[in-house]
C-alpha cells in the first residue's frame, strides 16, 4: 500500500528520469524519508530566520533540570548546565547540523564533480594529474588527514566544514570520472560535437545530466558523514566553540552530565541525529535501487 | 609473480613521495606560520625565532620536506614540542595499549561479522535479513560518542561491572580495563562490518558455480559453508589486511574516553596540546604504514585469488 503512489500520474513521460520518479513515489521508506529531510530543512530555514529557538541563550529554568511535560515546550527537555532549554538547542542545532552537512556535501561535490568530470572528459595530462592528486589523498588514512587539515585550519564550524569537504570529495570524483568516461564517446554527445556544441556545454548540459543520481546519491552519503563527523571533531576540540549550539556540543557536554544523571541533552542531540541520519540513508538506498535499470519491472 | 610483488614494492615509493608531499604542504604551507600557532598570543620575535629553529621552520621550504623525508627514513622524527619526549618513544609505548585494545576486539568482531554477515545472506530476502540489516542502518544513524558514554554510563557506572577508565600497564593488569572499551569496539564496528560481508557473500551466492553446486544437489548449508565462504575469502581477508594500521592506530575515540594511553590517545592529546611534531610524526608514519599494508593487501589478492592477472 503506497502512501504517494498516486502522485505517479503527475510525473508524465518515458525518460529514465520520469521512471525513477515513478518507482520512488511508490517506495513508502523513501517517501517518508524525503518527507523528513524536508522537515528538517524547513526546521533549519525557521531558525534561520529567527522563527523559532532565537532565545536558546536565555535562561529559562535552573541549571540541569528535569524534562517537565506539564510547562510549554521549552521544558520537554529540560535544561542543560546553565538552564537553557534543551529543546531550543535541539532546534538551533538541527540548523549547525543542516548548514554543515550541505555546505560539506557541496564543497565535496563542487570539488569532486568539476575534478571528476575535467578529468574523464580531456584525459591526457589533465586526467593524469587529477588521478594522482586523488590517488595519493586517498591513500592517506581518512582520520589522518582530517587530522591534519582541522589542525591546519584551526577551530570553529567553518573549519571543520572545509576540512570535511577537502578530505570527502574522492569518492565522488572517481564515480564522476567514471561515468564520464563511458558517457564522453556515446552517440548523443558525438551528435553535440557535430551540431557544434563547445566543450563547456557538452559537460555540463548533456553529460552533467546523466550523471545526477550519483551526484545526488554522493551527496546524501557526503551528508550523513558529515554530520556524524562534527561530534567527534567537536569532541578533539577542533569543531564548534561554546558560543554555538550544536549537536556535538550537546554530545561532548554530556560526558559531564552523565555522572548526574542528566540524560535529557544527550538524549534530544541524539533523537535529532538519528532521524535525519536515518533519512538520509533509506532515501540514497532507495534512489540506488530506483535508477538501478537491473531492478526494472 | 616475483616480479609482480617487486613491481607492486616499487610502486609503494612514488606513493610515499606523494602522500609525504600533501601531507607536507598541509602541515607547513597551509597553516601559514607554524611558530605563530605554537607561540600563543603575543609573542616575542625571540620566542618566534627559537620555535622556528627547534622546529627547522628557518630552512627554506624544500629542505623542510627533505629533512620530513630523512625523518621518515630514519625513524627519527624527534621530540614532543609538548613533552620534550622523543617521539619514536612515545609512538613505541603507545602502540602496546593500542595493539591491546584493538587486536583482540577486532579479530572478535570480524568473526562476529562474518558470521551474522553469512546468517542474513543465508536467509536473503527474508524479514530477518531486511530486520537486521534495517537495524545496521539505524545502529550507523547514532554518533560513534552516544555508543561510548552510554556504554560508560550504564556498563561501568550504573552497574559497575568494569571500571569506568585508567589503564594498567602490566600485562596481566590491563586487560581488566580493556573489556569495556573492547566491547563497544566491537558493537561500533557491528553495522558497517555486517553490511560489508553480506555484499561480498551476496556477491558470491548469485554466481553461477552456486547454482551449480544446488543443482548438483548440494544442500544450502554446504553450499555456504564449502564454495562461497572460500570464494568470499578473498575479498575479505584483503579488506582485514588493509585494516591493520588501523589497530595500530588505536580507536582514537575509545582511547581517549576510557584513558588508554595508546596512539589513538596520543592523537588527541598532541590536538589538544598542539603539538605539532608528534602530529606530523604520526600522520606520515601512519600515512605511509597505510601504503605498505595497501601493497601487502594487493600482493596478497594476486596470490590468493587464481583468477587475478598479473600486468
Amino acid at each position: 500500500m503506497s502512501l504517494f503512489g498516486w502522485l505517479d500520474k503527475y510525473v508524465k513521460g518515458t525518460s529514465l528520469t520520469s521512471e525513477a520518479i515513478r518507482r520512488l513515489l511508490r517506495d513508502n521508506f523513501a517517501m517518508v524519508s524525503l518527507l523528513i529531510i524536508v522537515t528538517y530543512v524547513g526546521i533549519a530555514f525557521a531558525v534561520y530566520f529567527h522563527w523559532i529557538g532565537v532565545e536558546w541563550q536565555t535562561e529559562i529554568d535552573t541549571s540541569r533540570a528535569a524534562p517537565n511535560l506539564a510547562k510549554d515546550w521549552r521544558y520537554w527537555l529540560g535544561t542543560d548546565l546553565f538552564g537553557r532549554s534543551v529543546t531550543s538547542k535541539v532546534l538551533q542545532g538541527t540548523y549547525t547540523a543542516m548548514y554543515v552537512g550541505v555546505v560539506t556535501s557541496l564543497i565535496s561535490l563542487a570539488i569532486g564533480v568539476v575534478l571528476g568530470a575535467l578529468g574523464g572528459y580531456f584525459g591526457g595530462w589533465i586526467d593524469d594529474v587529477i588521478t594522482w592528486l586523488y590517488t595519493m589523498i586517498s591513500n592517506i588514512p581518512d582520520i589522518l588527514l582530517l587530522v591534519a587539515i582541522s589542525f591546519a585550519l584551526g577551530k570553529g564550524i567553518n573549519a571543520v566544514i572545509i576540512a570535511l569537504g577537502v578530505t570527502g570529495w574522492v569518492s565522488i570524483c572517481r564515480l564522476v570520472r567514471a561515468e564520464f568516461l563511458k558517457h564522453k564517446n556515446r552517440d548523443y554527445v558525438q551528435a553535440a560535437a557535430a551540431l557544434g556544441v563547445g566543450h563547456t556545454r557538452r559537460i555540463f548540459l548533456h553529460i552533467i545530466p546523466n550523471v545526477f543520481h550519483i551526484i545526488i546519491i554522493s551527496f546524501s552519503l557526503r551528508f550523513v558523514t558529515a554530520i556524524k563527523s562534527e561530534p567527534v571533531l567537536t569532541y578533539l576540540g577542533l569543531g564548534a566553540q561554546s558560543g554555538t549550539a550544536s549537536w556535538g556540543l550537546m554530545i561532548d557536554d554530556a560526558k559531564g552530565e552523565l555522572v548526574q544523571g542528566v540524560w535529557w541533552g544527550l538524549a534530544g542531540a541524539t533523537v535529532g541525529m538519528f532521524f535525519i541520519c536515518l533519512a538520509f540513508s533509506l532515501f540514497a538506498d532507495a534512489l540506488r535501487d530506483a535508477v538501478d535499470p537491473k531492478l526494472r519491472t | 609473480m616475483a616480479a609482480y610483488i617487486l613491481r607492486r614494492l616499487l610502486y609503494a615509493i612514488p606513493i610515499i613521495l606523494g602522500t609525504t608531499l600533501v601531507l607536507f604542504v598541509i602541515f607547513n604551507v597551509v597553516p601559514g606560520d607554524p611558530a605563530l600557532q605554537l607561540a600563543g598570543k603575543h609573542p616575542s620575535p625571540e620566542v618566534l625565532a627559537s620555535i622556528r629553529a627547534e622546529l627547522g621552520l628557518d630552512k627554506s621550504l624544500p629542505q623542510q620536506y627533505l629533512t620530513l623525508l630523512k625523518q621518515l627514513v630514519t625513524f627519527d622524527f624527534g621530540r614532543s614540542y609538548a613533552t620534550k619526549q622523543r617521539i619514536m618513544d612515545m609512538l613505541w609505548e603507545g602502540a602496546g595499549p593500542s595493539l591491546s585494545l584493538a587486536a583482540p576486539a577486532y579479530f572478535l568482531a570480524t568473526i562476529t561479522s562474518i558470521l551474522i554477515g553469512m546468517f542474513v545472506a543465508f536467509y536473503r530476502g527474508t524479514l530477518v535479513d531486511r530486520g537486521i540489516v534495517a537495524l545496521c542502518v539505524a545502529g550507523q544513524s547514532v554518533s560513534v560518542l552516544v555508543y561510548i558514554l552510554t556504554g560508560q554510563y550504564f556498563l561501568s557506572y550504573r552497574a559497575g561491572l568494569f571500571p569506568i577508565s585508567g589503564y594498567d600497564p602490566s600485562w596481566d593488569g590491563r586487560w581488566a580495563y580493556l573489556i569495556l572499551p573492547g566491547i563497544i569496539f566491537i558493537i561500533l564496528s557491528l553495522a558497517p562490518s555486517i553490511r560489508f560481508y553480506r555484499t561480498i557473500i551476496l556477491d558470491e551466492v548469485y554466481q553461477d558455480y552456486v547454482r551449480t553446486a544446488r543443482a548438483k544437489g548440494l544442500g544450502e548449508r554446504n553450499v555456504m559453508l564449502k564454495h562461497v565462504l572460500k570464494n568470499a575469502m578473498i575479498p575479505i581477508i584483503t579488506d582485514l589486511v588493509i585494516n591493520i594500521p588501523f589497530l595500530i592506530l588505536g580507536a582514537l575515540l575509545l582511547e581517549g574516553f576510557f584513558g588508554i594511553p595508546g596512539l589513538g590517545d596520543l592523537i588527541v592529546r598532541a590536538i589538544r596540546d598542539t603539538d605539532r611534531p608528534v602530529l606530523v610524526a604520526i600522520t606520515v608514519l601512519g600515512t605511509v604504514t597505510f601504503v605498505v599494508f595497501n601493497i601487502i593487501s594487493d600482493i596478497l589478492y594476486a596470490i590468493v585469488d587464481p583468477r587475478v592477472q598479473l600486468r
